[in-house]
């Protein structure tokens, strides 16, 4: 009697080691961090299209490089470093701090030698979430399936010398036994030139246009607060992270404020607050904003997408693209943001995409678009 | 329980605070009492002692106070007013045994001397603004008071103890000006404004105190070795103050303010003012659409400084391009990928510049 219970035990591990050895990765599902094989050398063949992608993602995400390209179809151009350069990042840029944290795949058609699916990957960054749809190929080769991978090609630069000699702004601090009034350099002025407030499916949403009126370097930072009809506060917010911080003399930026679970329907009053310091910058680097249009994705889905292209010397780590909508009258009806995941190397351009909500991208009849740029040793 | 006639508050009050009655048989000097206290609540009191009701200790006291003066009167056979004139006598040397007599005020970190009255030693006490002390001091020598415990100005407190204390009061008043503070805002302003230029100065003693005291305060606003303004202001309650106009040129201006030998110098930057007039022109290049503004000054014909952002939008059927570029050496230029027929446009802040319309790419 007293040995049932541990064979019972045994028993139960087993069976469920067994099922997460074979029947997990065999079974339809193609979402998320379960799929693949859970102990490496012992998956099962690649039978169908689902499985084959799971597998190979599941490789990439437990960074399992020479698997998930032997996972690869021979019809791949693409050598391994090339192939895990794309996936770790270089340069600094956004993705070398990322990690795929889970995927969703869905086929888009299948016929018994190739299919092609589209993979919804969310990846976990610094700055938050960032979602990557890309869609891809498999083949059926001999008795299993094989991803097809695009060749990669990474921008190269030449050697040059760039010569930059953009105006900068350093900022000297006076003495702590300065006498009192004679460390009297401002604060630049900057000024809200436009705001709106919207109902949105998350939350209500303020945004608008802040420009620095002065002729010195300002970092910008929005708040607003919501007011209530008795003249209460209900709540305030930051434009974090949705702003050009750092605006050089006459530089307009797009700014949104995020209240999440909160609708304007109790909203009497919004009470902006801008504030604005004195800090050392540089006019270099100019990035253009190149190939603006909008256009539906792969979704169905309407972004403006483009190209940026860095006009000077300098990479840039991480570009960040925030995008201001008008509508018919000149008003600010959306702001969206977006990360780029690859570095901006000087003299080279990189895509860039930010969605336009569906209810709005009808109403949208032009667009503004500024990029903030994140490099490595500067602040 | 309290008798019904005690009924108004202030008895009840009184009759609370009370201590508990004595018997009644101590009561005997009662009823001479009852003649001085006619008409008063004390006779309602005494009153009614027959209904059981017992007279307070207080009460018995004064009752035998009176009760015996009239009988030393009586025995020394002392006319009244030689007993007030002893009174009177005894009470003036009494206070005539210590007293101190302050000034009403006393300028800032300044000796002062305080005469006081008496022989014997006391204790002096000296609190004000920030300072508290305490000394000896000998009645007969007055007291000193250091320059170092009066620098704040302000209301301070003097107290001498003896047998009994005794307080003065005094105000220690600012020294005269040593410093001249001035404040300037802004530091920086854009020409052509009206009334965009202010300036405050504060005069100070050698210990930080404001000066209340008007005094005349000259600001003067040079630029280069020309007067732009020139003003005086009297001080109100420590303060004197100015606003102008900004120039009409951009360059560093000079305010001094001066009080009588105390001179502060201060700077104001004079900027341009917001673009006026932005036109640009372009043309084609074997990399797309060379285009640039003529040299950008505001409408008072000064050059907006550089690295003032102007942004160029290239507008074709299909696609836009921009780019924020920044002004170099008066002009900002942008390359911009545009194949196709473009308008291009330019704007600087809220600024708005001519278009450009450039054709396709042969």
């Amino acid at each position: 009697m007293k040995f049932v219970l541990p064979i019972i035990l045994v028993a139960a591990t087993l069976v469920l080691m067994a099922l997460a050895i074979f029947g997990v990765g065999q079974s339809a599902g193609t979402v998320g961090i379960a799929t693949g094989s859970a102990v490496p050398g012992l998956g099962s063949k690649a039978d169908t299209s689902e499985q084959a992608l799971g597998s190979f993602l599941t490789d990439i995400r437990r960074r399992n490089w020479d698997r998930a390209y032997s996972a690869l179809s021979k019809t791949s151009s693409v050598d391994e470093p090339s192939f895990i350069q794309e996936w770790t990042g270089s340069n600094g840029s956004l993705r070398t701090f990322s990690t795929l944290e889970t995927y969703e795949a869905r086929p888009l058609h299948a016929t018994s030698d190739d299919a092609q699916m589209r993979v919804r990957m969310r990846w976990t960054t610094p700055v938050g979430p960032v979602e990557d749809v890309r869609d891809l190929n498999l083949k059926h080769e001999g008795d299993v399936w094989k991803v097809v991978w695009p060749k990669f090609t990474a921008p190269t630069v030449p050697a040059q010398v760039i010569p930059v000699n953009y105006l900068r702004w350093d900022l000297v601090n006076g003495g702590a036994d300065d006498g009192w009034g004679s460390r009297n350099v401002d604060a630049p002025r900057v000024r809200i030139i436009s705001m709106n407030a919207v109902d949105s499916s998350e939350g209500a949403v303020v945004m608008g246009e802040v420009v620095n009126e002065d002729t010195i370097p300002a970092f910008v930072n929005v708040n607003a607060t919501l007011v209530d009809g008795a003249g209460k506060a209900i709540d305030d917010e930051s434009s974090f992270d949705k702003i050009a911080h750092v605006l050089l003399p006459k530089q307009v930026s797009a700014y949104r404020i995020d209240f999440p679970n909160i609708g304007l329907k109790n909203v009497k009053n919004v009470r902006m607050d801008v504030k604005a310091t004195l800090v050392p910058a540089s006019a270099d680097p100019v990035i253009g904003v190149m190939d603006q249009k909008v256009d539906p994705d792969a979704q169905g889905k309407s972004v403006l997408r483009g190209q940026l292209l860095n006009e000077s010397g300098q990479t840039v780590n991480i570009p960040h693209v925030i995008a201001s909508f008008y509508d018919n009258n000149g008003r600010v009806i959306w702001v969206s943001d977006g990360y780029v995941d690859r570095a901006l190397l000087p003299q080279t351009s990189e895509p860039f995409a930010v969605e336009i909500p569906k209810t709005l991208a009808s109403k949208v009849q032009n667009f503004h678009v500024v990029v903030n740029q994140y490099s490595l040793g500067k602040s | 329980m309290q008798p019904k006639n005690l009924s108004d508050h202030s008895v009840l009050d009184k009759s609370v605070l009370a201590p508990a009655a004595q018997p009644a048989s101590v009561l005997d000097d009662s009823v001479s009492a009852d003649a001085v206290l006619k008409d008063s609540v004390l006779k309602e009191d005494f009153a009614l002692k027959g209904r059981g009701f017992k007279p307070r200790r207080k009460y018995r006291k004064i009752d035998r106070g009176l009760s015996r003066c009239g009988r030393i009167l009586a025995a020394t056979r002392m006319q009244p007013w030689l007993l007030v004139w002893v009174l009177g006598a005894n009470l003036g040397q009494v206070c005539a045994a210590q007293d101190i007599h302050a000034p009403t005020s006393v300028p800032a970190g300044e000796d002062t001397h305080f005469t006081t009255t008496g022989s014997d030693k006391a204790t002096f006490y000296l609190v004000g603004p920030g300072v508290s002390s305490k000394s000896d001091v000998e009645l007969a020598q007055g007291v000193r008071i250091p320059a170092q415990s009066v620098r704040n100005a302000g209301n301070y407190l003097a107290i001498l103890c003896s047998d009994t204390c005794r307080s003065a009061t005094f105000y220690v008043t600012p020294a005269q000006p040593a410093t001249l503070t001035l404040r300037v805002h802004p530091s920086r302003v854009p020409v052509g404004q009206n009334d965009a230029v202010s300036g405050v100065a504060l005069p100070f003693d050698q210990f930080h105190n404001l000066v209340i005291a008007p005094y005349e305060v000259n600001f003067q606003l040079t630029s280069g070795n020309s007067s732009v303004m020139s003003r005086a202001v009297r001080t109100l309650s420590g303060i004197a103050w100015f606003r102008t106009s900004s120039g009409k040129n951009t360059g560093s201006q000079q305010l001094n303010a001066s009080l009588n030998a105390l001179t502060t110098r201060r700077a104001v930057q004079q900027v341009a003012s917001d673009p006026c007039n932005l036109r640009i022109k372009g043309q084609r290049t074997s990399k797309g659409i060379m285009v640039e503004t003529e040299p950008v000054r505001d409408c008072s014909g000064n050059p907006v400084p550089d690295g003032t952002i102007v942004t160029f939008t290239a507008s074709s059927e299909n696609t836009k391009s921009s780019v924020d570029a920044p002004i170099k050496r008066g002009i900002a230029r942008a390359q911009m990928e545009a194949p196709g027929a473009t308008t291009i446009s330019a704007a600087s802040g809220v600024v708005m510049g001519n278009d450009l319309r450039i054709g396709a790419q042969p």
